[in-house]
């Protein structure tokens, strides 16, 4: 094995797709190794969401191929690898849930959906929700969280599972610095304990901004694709215009 | 007869005859079934598909009893027809959707009326709304069977269904069958509804999926608290309501679904007294927050 170039977990190359007869991706490319910290961005529309669907497997792409763990999307057998919060992701509120019993659904994939929670499962639970630092309201219904403490629920159910690589489309959008600040140090312990890719999708990158490998931004087609340092040479800053990101995007060659 | 056969002790009063005691074997099948199949329905927004898949079996019944065959198995295969294509059409969000639905529920009412008139049967009353008279030995077999399959359906995929309840996307992309879940769920709402049908009939049976469930989940703060409420009052609701319907002489489905309509009454009432406010009515049946 190539020690400076660990095996790819994601890999995209030229991807095209639309709902109509205009492209919303044209020709994309996006790869990911183990243990990198990669933010897409983009201006709104910029096909950021539909990007994430089409490497979830969740719409099939025009042209292109998209390998996730070396298989078709739609042909990964073990989905337990992959992680996804997604952006319409919100806890429906009349739902009767604890905490715990939410993020336990995260195990689910892991443990077999048929399978009773074994001792494994039940300390990944646990550890999911510690790194989120919400053992103590594990008992607590879902719907008596504030909308921040919601949010990590959802991600630490997607934790739940010990993916390899963990999709968040928009996690942290109106939630507050401190949870926001939390939220950074989930993502950091995943990359750092467990080796995971992370792919965020997030136009509030404030938090994490220093613990990104990478920031990929899109206009239907990958038009950066480095280092945030690099970033910052073609006039964006992701820590000076964290305010209205979107709109300096737009400015992007 | 004074007692069912195998029955290992004498039941007090009123389940102290045969007729009874077939009623509540049949009648805690169905308590305990309709709120478990119900807690996943109301979550997802699917109250009124025990009502709708109740008016296609009625087609069943009608086929059944035109054949001479028991109305029990007629009703099943149609009624998990019924929800399989009820199923398939949900995820076309269009009125061409809605408007099938109608067809399919209305369609299988009418036929079930029509099938009936031809073998001679004019009265469907004790399918549509329940008769504990109607109940002979083998229908609470059938009921035992269809109950031990829902109970152990639900024991496996229970916490799959709530892991799709709860975030569909993420769950389907994590691997867990989504549409085969939804489909079980039809085919085990079907189930429910035919195993009801002696004791509170197809028309009425949505009342047990839904009602219990409202009750629980005023006072419970977790998903198995939910559950586990929703089966308790469902089964005390058909206790109460056949010891009443033997006691006045009441039609028992119309009598159950009464119980559990008052049961939730007084929890809601409750609730509202301890928050110390006017609660709406609305709010209350939104759940605790």
């Amino acid at each position: 094995m190539n020690l400076t170039s660990p095996p790819r977990i994601l890999h995209a190359a030229d991807v095209s797709f639309g709902f109509g007869p205009e492209p919303v991706l044209d020709d994309v490319g996006l790869e990911l190794r183990p243990g990198e910290f990669v933010a897409l961005v983009g201006p709104n529309g910029s096909g950021k969401s539909t990007l994430l669907r089409v490497l979830l497997g969740l719409l099939t792409p025009w042209t292109g191929t998209v390998e996730l763990f070396g298989a078709r999307p739609a042909a990964l057998r073990d989905r337990w690898r992959l992680g996804y919060v997604s952006q319409r992701a919100r806890i429906e509120p009349s739902v009767p849930v604890t905490v715990e019993e939410a993020v336990a659904t995260g195990r689910l994939a892991r443990q077999g959906w048929w399978r009773r929670a074994r001792r494994a499962d039940r300390e990944a639970v646990d550890h999911a929700l510690e790194s989120v630092a919400l053992a103590e309201l594990r008992k607590a219904p879902l719907a008596s969280l504030s909308g921040g403490q919601q949010q990590r629920v959802l991600i630490a159910k997607a934790l739940a599972s010990e993916p390899e690589l963990l999709i968040l489309d928009e996690p942290v959008a109106g939630v507050d610095a401190a949870a926001q600040r939390q939220f950074r140090d989930s993502l950091v312990h995943l990359v750092a304990e467990h080796g995971a890719a992370v792919l965020l999708v997030s136009h509030e990158l404030g938090a994490v901004a220093d613990d990104l490998d990478r920031v990929v931004v899109l206009k239907r087609r990958v038009v950066f694709d480095g280092p945030p340092g690099e970033l910052a040479a073609t006039g964006v800053s992701l820590g000076i215009h964290a305010d209205d990101l979107p709109l300096w995007l737009e400015e992007l060659k | 007869m004074d007692g069912l056969p195998g029955m290992p002790w004498p039941l007090p009063w009123p389940f102290d005859r045969t007729y009874m005691q077939l009623a509540l074997v049949a009648g805690l099948v169905v308590g305990a079934a309709a709120p478990l199949i119900g807690t996943f329905l109301v979550q997802q927004r699917l109250s009124l598909l025990g009502d709708g898949i109740g008016h296609a079996a009625v087609a069943g019944v009608g086929a059944g009893l035109l054949t001479g065959t028991g109305p029990t198995w007629t009703a099943l295969a149609v009624a998990v027809a019924a929800g399989l294509v009820v199923e398939s059409l949900r995820g076309r969000d269009s009125a061409a959707g809605d408007l099938a639905l109608a067809l399919v529920f209305y369609g299988g009412i009418a036929a079930g009326v029509v099938l009936a008139s031809r073998s001679g049967t004019t009265n469907l009353q004790p399918y549509l709304f329940g008769s504990i008279l109607t109940v002979d030995a083998s229908d609470a077999y059938a009921v035992l069977a269809l109950g031990a399959v829902i109970v152990a359906t639900i024991a496996l995929t229970g916490r799959a269904l709530l892991a799709v309840v709860l975030d569909r996307e993420a769950a389907r992309v994590t691997g867990i069958p989504a549409r085969l879940l939804d489909g079980m769920l039809a085919v085990l709402t079907a189930a429910t509804i035919v195993a009801a049908m002696r004791v509170v009939g197809v028309l009425l049976v949505a009342a047990l999926m839904v009602l219990p469930v409202a009750s629980a989940r005023l006072v419970a703060r977790s998903f198995r608290t939910t559950m586990l409420g929703a089966v308790a009052v469902g089964i005390a609701s058909v206790v109460l309501g056949l010891a009443a319907s033997r006691q006045w002489a009441l039609a028992s489905g119309g009598t159950i679904v009464l119980v559990a309509v008052a049961v939730f009454a007084v929890v809601s009432t409750v609730q509202a007294l301890r928050a110390g406010r006017g609660v709406a009515p609305g709010e209350l049946l939104s759940g605790p927050h």
